[in-house]
């Protein structure tokens, strides 16, 4: 595999930080079983952007929540960057949330009694960063995303693609390796989504993983590996010819 | 560790701003603390008062006096043992006296006769019925613990020659001078004339049953004379060290046998009291009643724990995605336990604090429209109330906070 990555040199180097390997995921409901996961490998390396696609209930959303050490394997294995994440506690899976991933979710999910700016401080007070830094830390992020002037804001008094942009702002607050959006633009219409698509381009040209869900074929251009799931397996696993990659990243 | 602080001050600041954006429900939970903590709180103040007049009505026995009786201060199932012993007699304490003198290193000072009758005094147009007449001699002001509002104790010679003097108390100088001195006017008792030599000051009442200022000490020649020749009597002796009471007690027994002759195989027919005794006695009732009232008024409290319990739960419930968000930011589960334990305890505190500043408003009514009620407001009651509120919403928090704590974040993210 890795010798076969580096012969065709078009994907991303650097060290294998996320790897999968025969993930199964089985909810049991009363009689039935479901099968969201049936054996699904992956690895994934530093500076990525990938689109997961898929019909919906393949599987897609427990994916990204498997690989943001928000849920656990039936069976199947997971390393993070080397470490394996079912010998992990609770207590370093939180650590790993918080400093390794940024999640950006379909429903923004932001505090909605809190400002802008107290929204994005929140990984940062579960890392135990102080008060100034903070609130430092969370005015660049917002002001990465365009949001200078929004800081002092509730999510109620904010656009739908605005919330989004808080949301994908306290993401990246932490300086994540890893973005995780599932279906970050569902819930905005094709022009705002344009815009959080073409902040995700911005991250990933700064050096972050983006993994993002999405059902629209247009978005999922903006990546260059793209995953379909059918029915809990992977159908495909997509690289985009290195010319094209070129392509898409000098265009504006 | 500096984590945890960070951790602990944001939990404050949800904790308020939930509070504030629910109002209305705040304080309606709050309101069953609020009940609670007035509740215990007055009742807390009703125990310590009852609890310092009882102290003050046990110290009017002073600690160093022990007292012969034919009855002992104590519950006895067997009382027809003790209805037919030999009354005590005043004759007593002359015979007792001198065997303390020729004890060397007595642990006993004095012997003391005591006899009272009930009777009506007079000055004027004024009367006070049912006054505490009481002869003794005047050793008897060592014995006792009052002061003198004006005026002196009736002297040796007085007392010998049963002058017709007398101390009052303040219940009774106030009813007969409400305006003048009642020293050297002559009070009427059987329609003879005593002249008052001294005022007792304000001893209050024992144990709120009876006034202990109404009274009227006279010396013993002159009480036998006019009110009674029966010799009946306590004999209040006081000891010489307070600390060896146990040894005083034995050698006042021994004298008592003496006096009474009674050989070595026959039982005590008298009986030596004091007041550690009769407080031992009376301590189990006292705290049986404190017991008692501060269990019922922890119900109210146990009642507004539920409450808060309840809006915890609630509260987890509304802000499941809340969690499941947080968690997926980082949190870890002590963090979301603190939260919400912080929460439920801050809705404690808010109530312990409102239910506290009610409650010293009422004392202080209370102490100002009925002085003789017993409350007694003590910075002590305010830790404790301060203590049980965080008591209160920690114990009442933990079972919604250590669920939220639990919770799934792919499940509590996706709950609706
Ligand atoms: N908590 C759960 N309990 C039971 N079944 C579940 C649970 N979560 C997911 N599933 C099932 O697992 C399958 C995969 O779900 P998943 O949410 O991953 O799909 P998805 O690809 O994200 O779909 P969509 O595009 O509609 O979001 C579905 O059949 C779903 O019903
Ligand atoms: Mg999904």
């Amino acid at each position: 595999m890795e010798s076969f990555d580096e012969a065709l040199n078009i994907r991303p180097h650097g060290r294998s930080v996320i790897e999968i390997q025969d993930i199964t995921k089985r909810y049991v409901m009363g009689e039935e079983i479901v099968h969201a996961l049936r054996g699904v490998s992956l690895r994934i390396h530093r500076n990525e952007y990938i689109a997961v696609m898929g019909p919906s209930g393949s599987g897609k959303s427990t994916l990204m929540n498997m690989l943001g050490c928000l849920d656990t394997p039936t069976s199947g294995h997971y390393q993070f960057n080397g470490k394996n994440v079912a010998e992990m506690d609770d207590n370093e899976l939180a650590e790993i949330r918080n400093r390794e991933i940024g999640f950006v979710f379909q429903t923004f999910n932001l505090l909605p009694r809190s400002t802008s700016l107290r929204n994005v401080e929140l990984p940062l007070i579960y890392a135990g960063i102080n008060p100034e830094t903070r609130e430092e830390m969370a005015a660049r992020a917002l002001q990465k995303v365009g949001l200078a002037d929004r800081m002092n804001h509730k999510p109620n008094e904010l656009s739908g693609g605005q919330r989004q942009r808080v949301a994908i702002a306290r993401a990246l607050v932490n300086n994540p390796s890893f973005i995780l959006a599932d279906e970050p633009t569902g819930n905005l219409d094709s022009k705002t989504g344009g815009e959080i698509m073409g902040l995700m381009e911005t991250l990933y040209q700064q050096g972050h993983t983006i993994i993002l869900v999405t059902h629209e074929a247009d978005i999922a251009r903006h990546a260059r590996r793209t995953v379909h799931l059918r029915d809990g397996l992977i159908e495909s696993d997509d690289y985009l010819p290195l010319m094209e990659t070129e392509f898409v990243i000098s265009s504006p | 560790m500096r984590r945890f602080i960070y951790e602990i001050s944001e939990s404050w600041k949800i904790a308020v701003a939930q509070m504030g954006s629910n109002k209305m429900r705040s304080t309606l939970t709050a309101l069953g603390v609020i009940i609670g903590i007035v509740a215990v709180t007055l009742m807390g103040t009703a125990i310590s008062g009852i609890s310092i007049g009882f102290d003050k009505s046990m110290a009017i026995f002073g600690d160093d006096v022990l007292y012969v009786g034919q009855w002992p201060w104590k519950r006895v199932d067997d009382w027809w043992n003790y209805r037919d012993r030999k009354k005590i007699k005043t004759e007593y304490a002359e015979p007792i006296n001198r065997m303390i003198a020729a004890t060397p290193r007595s642990n006993l000072t004095v012997a003391v006769p005591t006899s009272s009758v009930y009777r009506s005094v007079k000055y004027g147009d004024g009367e006070v019925n049912n006054v505490l007449v009481r002869g003794t001699v005047s050793d008897y002001v060592i014995t006792s613990t009052f002061d003198f509002k004006e005026g002196r104790f009736f002297n040796e010679l007085e007392s010998r020659g049963g002058a017709n003097v007398c101390v009052v108390g303040y219940d009774v100088a106030n009813a007969l001078f409400p305006s003048a001195s009642p020293l050297d006017k002559s009070v009427l008792i059987n329609g003879q004339p005593f002249k008052v030599v001294g005022v007792i000051s304000r001893q209050g009442t024992f144990l709120g049953l009876f006034s202990l200022d109404s009274i009227v000490v006279m010396p013993l020649p002159a009480f036998q004379k006019y009110f009674t020749a029966k010799s009946e009597a306590d004999i209040l002796v006081k000891v010489t060290d307070k600390t060896k009471l146990a040894e005083a007690k034995d050698e006042l027994i021994g004298i008592m046998r003496r006096v009474r002759g009674l050989s070595p195989e026959k039982k005590d027919d008298f009986s030596i009291n004091e007041q550690q005794a009769l407080k031992s006695t009376l301590d189990p009732i006292k705290n049986s009643i404190a017991i008692a009232g501060l269990f019922i008024t922890g119900l109210s409290l146990f009642v507004g724990a539920i409450g808060i319990m309840n809006i915890t739960f609630v509260s987890v419930k509304e802000r499941t995605k809340e969690i499941g968000t947080r968690k997926a930011l980082g949190a870890r589960r002590r963090t979301i336990l603190l939260q919400f334990l912080i929460e439920s305890t801050a809705l404690c505190l808010l109530g312990g604090f409102i239910g506290l500043a009610l409650a010293f408003l009422m004392c202080f009514l209370i102490g100002v429209g009925f002085p003789s009620f017993p409350v007694h407001f003590s910075t002590d009651l305010v830790v404790v109330s301060m203590v049980v509120s965080v008591l209160t919403g920690l114990i009442a928090g933990f079972a919604p906070a250590w669920t939220a704590s639990r919770l799934d974040p792919v499940a509590a993210l996706r709950y609706e």
